[in-house]
């Protein structure tokens, strides 16, 4: 029996006003175009459950708008659900009051943006430590563990350039220090790629796939493309208009598409990485 | 349907000669009235000549009784500021007058080298130069009191003032029509106010010039902060920032450009107003074009006329020369 780190249950966020009444009994197994032509509501998560093991690589993929985004921020309350529950080490974070929200987000999570949502008027050291400043670190201390993570990103040396001297790759290094220097147990990423030039962003898939190896953090990671849901993923959710569609390790999405959309995705995925995978699983 | 297809026909007519007719009526209706105006003299109907109704006085009376109730109760209140803006201002001439001027025009010179260039700074020091050949040195000085006063109070009260509308929609939708109104107001009416509460002089020439150079610092505070990028606000509140620090380590700092901005707008309305407010018995060059003009000695009045613009030009160029280099 593994550890069950992160576990969602039954998770609906409706965007508008008086979301609530989609859960009356004539309102519920309403598609989400019906909902939203006549209740003039958004349904961006529809009952979605899924459990993530400890040290797992969670991959959540879909379209844009299949909810995916509001997935990874209703885990941190970025985004607050409508209905439902977020168990986290058994505490569920759905419950919680703002103090011990923030206590929550500062020990315990970290998420990587796709704009990167780095702070422009601070240099890299004072963007990576940004996390840090914020449980109230000393300066001494947290520059320490600043250059440590740095150096794991490979950016030693770059900690006094501005943030907007670096490319895009280098800036979301800068993203994933910042996220690691506050040693999370829970890594969000949204999307963190998929702003980067395709070489880039096989490169830093690869250097992510190594680091994970060395850090072995629960990672929740959002993403549109399926190859890169399958060369970071331990397991993949795939989602579309608010619903997980299909749920498995990537050789059962691949072997076993659930329905035609899913066998689109995969038809991409080239015949050699299966036979690699195949290799692995078997 | 006989009525139905009438009106068809009617609108379809208007429509086709809806500009000649409209003219035509407008024109012919103006003719009517001044016509009408011509026969009300030439009949000497007092009535239509002279407002039937005045309330003025009464009025008047009304909104003496309440500012002298104003000031019997809460005079304590209005003296304390007075004597505390008066010992501050004083306090800010004195100084200015006493610094020689070779250190002045040093340190103005230092001043605009740092923040804009030393291209500035040399315009700066000849800018003070034709103000000093032109003896006009120490009423420069007394402006600048009253204006950095002026503009000291604004980002006090300005800055949080923005600040919350930013945070707060309710005390947004309050503050917006008033920032509106006091901004279509003609600076003249500013003075109002001061005499009112604090009587002639340089106390009100403050009230008028904070009233007058307010709302940009304001706006544009809480303009600069709506404008954030979403992102990196996001990425605050990821990490567990409370408010707090939400404003001081990522609003304010990424809002800094605008804010500035707003500042710049603040110092230049400040400086148009603080000579304005010569009317109400603020010293300074305002003062030296009032006083030239009343006693008809226009090279004087031009003389100081000239020494504003310069002065403007002065500050104005520093305070651009910041933002410049922010923005860049």
């Amino acid at each position: 029996m593994k550890d069950i780190h992160i576990e969602v249950k039954n998770l609906w966020k409706i965007f508008g006003k008086n979301p609530n009444q989609v859960f009356k009994e004539s309102n519920i197994n309403r598609s989400k175009s019906e909902i939203q032509s006549e209740l003039n509501l958004i349904t961006a998560l529809r009952d979605v459950s899924f459990s993530v093991e400890k040290g797992e690589t969670f991959v959540v993929m879909g379209l844009s708008g299949s909810g995916k985004s509001t997935l990874v921020r209703c885990l941190t309350r970025l985004i607050d659900p409508t209905s439902g529950n977020i168990l986290i080490d058994d505490d569920d974070i759905t419950q919680f009051n703002e103090n011990s929200l923030r206590e929550f987000r500062r020990s315990k999570i970290a998420m990587v943006f796709q704009q990167f949502g780095l702070l422009p008027h601070r240099n890299v050291i004072d963007n990576v430590s940004f996390g840090l400043e914020i449980r109230g670190l000393q300066k001494d201390s947290r520059y320490a563990i600043a250059e440590e993570m740095l150096d794991l990103v490979g950016l030693t040396g770059w900690g006094e350039s501005k943030v907007d001297e670096l490319s895009g790759g280098m800036q979301q290094r800068v993203g994933i220090a910042r996220a690691l220097a506050v040693n999370p147990e829970i890594m969000l990423m949204d999307e963190p790629f998929s702003g980067l030039d395709p070489l880039i962003r096989r490169q830093m898939r690869r250097e992510l796939t190594s680091l994970q190896q060395e850090i072995h953090k629960t990672m929740v990671f959002i993403t549109h493309d399926l190859d890169e849901a399958v060369s970071v993923g331990d397991k993949i959710a795939i989602m579309r208009d608010g619903e997980i569609i299909q749920l498995g390790t990537p050789l059962e999405i691949i072997s076993n598409p659930a329905d035609d959309s899913v066998a689109e995705f995969t038809e991409g995925i080239s015949r050699s990485r299966l036979d690699e995978l195949q290799a692995v699983g078997g | 349907m006989n009525y139905k297809l009438w009106e068809d026909n009617w609108l379809k007519s208007m429509k086709l000669n809806k500009n000649s007719s409209t003219i035509l009526g407008i024109v012919s209706l103006l003719l009517i009235l001044i016509a009408n105006s011509y026969l009300i003299h030439f009949l000497k109907l007092d009535f239509f000549t002279d407002f039937p109704v005045d309330i003025s006085r009464h009025l008047e009376k009304k909104i003496d009784g309440s500012i002298e109730w104003t000031v019997v109760n809460y005079g304590w209140f209005f003296d304390y500021i007075s004597d505390n803006l008066k010992y501050l201002l004083g306090k800010m001439r004195n100084f200015l007058v006493w610094v020689p001027w070779p250190i002045t025009m040093i340190a103005i010179f230092l001043l605009a080298w740092k923040i804009a260039s030393y291209k500035v700074g040399i315009m700066c020091v000849i800018g003070l130069m034709l103000l000093a050949i032109v003896n006009l040195w120490e009423p420069t000085m007394v402006t600048v009191a009253i204006m950095i006063v002026a503009v000291l109070i604004s980002i006090i009260l300005g800055i949080p003032l923005g600040v919350l509308g930013s945070k707060n929609q309710i005390a947004d939708t309050i503050m917006r029509p008033i920032l509106d109104a006091m901004q279509t107001m003609p600076s003249f009416v500013y003075l109002v106010p001061g005499i009112m509460l604090f009587g002639l002089g340089n106390v009100a020439a403050i009230l008028a010039t904070v009233l007058y150079a307010i709302p940009p610092c304001i706006r544009l505070t809480n303009l600069g902060i709506r404008q954030v990028d979403e992102s990196v606000v996001e990425a605050g509140k990821s990490f567990g920032s409370n408010n707090l620090q939400l404003l001081l380590k990522i609003q304010i700092p990424m809002a800094i450009p605008t804010i500035m901005a707003g500042i710049n707008q603040t110092v230049m309305m400040a400086l148009a107003m603080s000579t304005i407010a010569a009317m109400v018995g603020a010293g300074g060059l305002g003062t030296e074009v009032l006083r030239a003009m009343g006693q008809l000695r226009e090279g004087e009045a031009v003389i100081a006329g000239f020494a504003i613009v310069i002065l403007a030009i002065i500050i104005d160029r520093i305070s651009q020369g910041y933002i410049d280099k922010k923005t860049l």
